[in-house]
């Protein structure tokens, strides 16, 4: 089942931060990292990303690995520099005052699935834009 | 050797956390221009952007350099660090000797030459006698990895 990004916002109460940016894109699926060696290995393209990162790599790691968006958890503060870049690489930010873990929670209850490599989200979502 | 359509360097210096990435995202957008699939320009920009991030944090800075030919596109990464002293553990997930501070980061893992290599259908790393690490990698045209 996917889900777009306005669903997203109102599932984890979040603040839209590039409010230029298409949220109507689908979401295949969600993974939550801090290590963004682990999000270039493991997620698929059009994968949501929830991280408690906050640097210009969080946005660069989005474009190379072609993510739907960001999920900024516990309500930090970013930069206008982010903004910008993720502006310019089309990465649609969004910020919850939630914790990683409620975060994560609020979006599996709500039909959000994992980033397994199985393939159980087939239905089209998953392929490259 | 088959003929080169194209060949682009970028620069990558030393520790520039503000532009580590742009080389990759130039990549990226050379491939696209291109009209390569997808998946294929998301391969060669996870690996670009991996060895790009290892030139920042490890390398002193250095070179990438992008090469389009008929067959492959090839992607050559020149630092000039120390070199890299034990390659078995350098392939090794989890295997790192980056600072806490590139950890803060989010990069660090241990997880840079095993994504490259997951990415890549070559993946060729020496040291260079006078110092510095060369790492070429290549993704074959008319293949799926």
């Amino acid at each position: 089942m996917g889900m777009n990004l306005y669903e997203v916002v109102s599932i984890v109460d979040a603040e839209i931060l590039t409010p230029t940016l298409d949220l109507s894109r689908e979401v295949c699926c969600a993974y939550g990292a801090d290590l963004l060696s682990d999000v270039l290995a493991f997620t698929r393209p059009r994968t949501l990303l929830l991280t408690g990162l906050f640097n210009l790599q969080v946005v660069r790691t989005a474009e190379m690995a072609e993510l739907a968006g960001i999920v900024i958890v516990r309500g930090k503060t970013v930069d206008q520099s982010l903004l910008d870049l993720a502006c310019a690489s089309q990465i649609p930010i969004l910020r919850t005052k939630l914790t990683m873990f409620e975060s994560c929670g609020r979006l599996y209850k709500a039909g959000m699935l994992p980033c397994s490599k199985d393939e159980e989200c087939a239905d089209n979502v998953c392929r490259p834009l | 050797m088959s003929a080169v359509l194209c060949k682009k360097e970028f620069y990558v210096k030393k520790f520039d956390f503000q532009h580590a990435g742009k080389a990759a995202s130039d990549v990226r957008k050379v491939l696209m221009d291109y009209g390569f699939e997808q998946p294929l320009v998301r391969r060669v920009a996870i690996a670009a952007y991996e060895a790009e991030m290892n030139m920042v944090i490890h390398g002193q800075g250095g070179t990438l350099t992008l090469e389009i030919n008929f067959d492959c596109i090839q992607l050559v990464a020149e630092d000039n660090g120390p070199g890299i002293s034990d390659l078995r553990l350098a392939m090794q997930e989890g295997f790192s000797t980056a600072s806490d501070e590139i950890r803060e980061i989010g990069f660090g893992a241990g997880m840079g030459l095993p994504n490259i290599n997951r990415c890549v259908d070559f993946l060729g790393i020496a040291n260079k006698p006078e110092g510095g690490t060369v790492v070429t990698m290549r993704v074959n045209l008319g293949g799926e990895k």
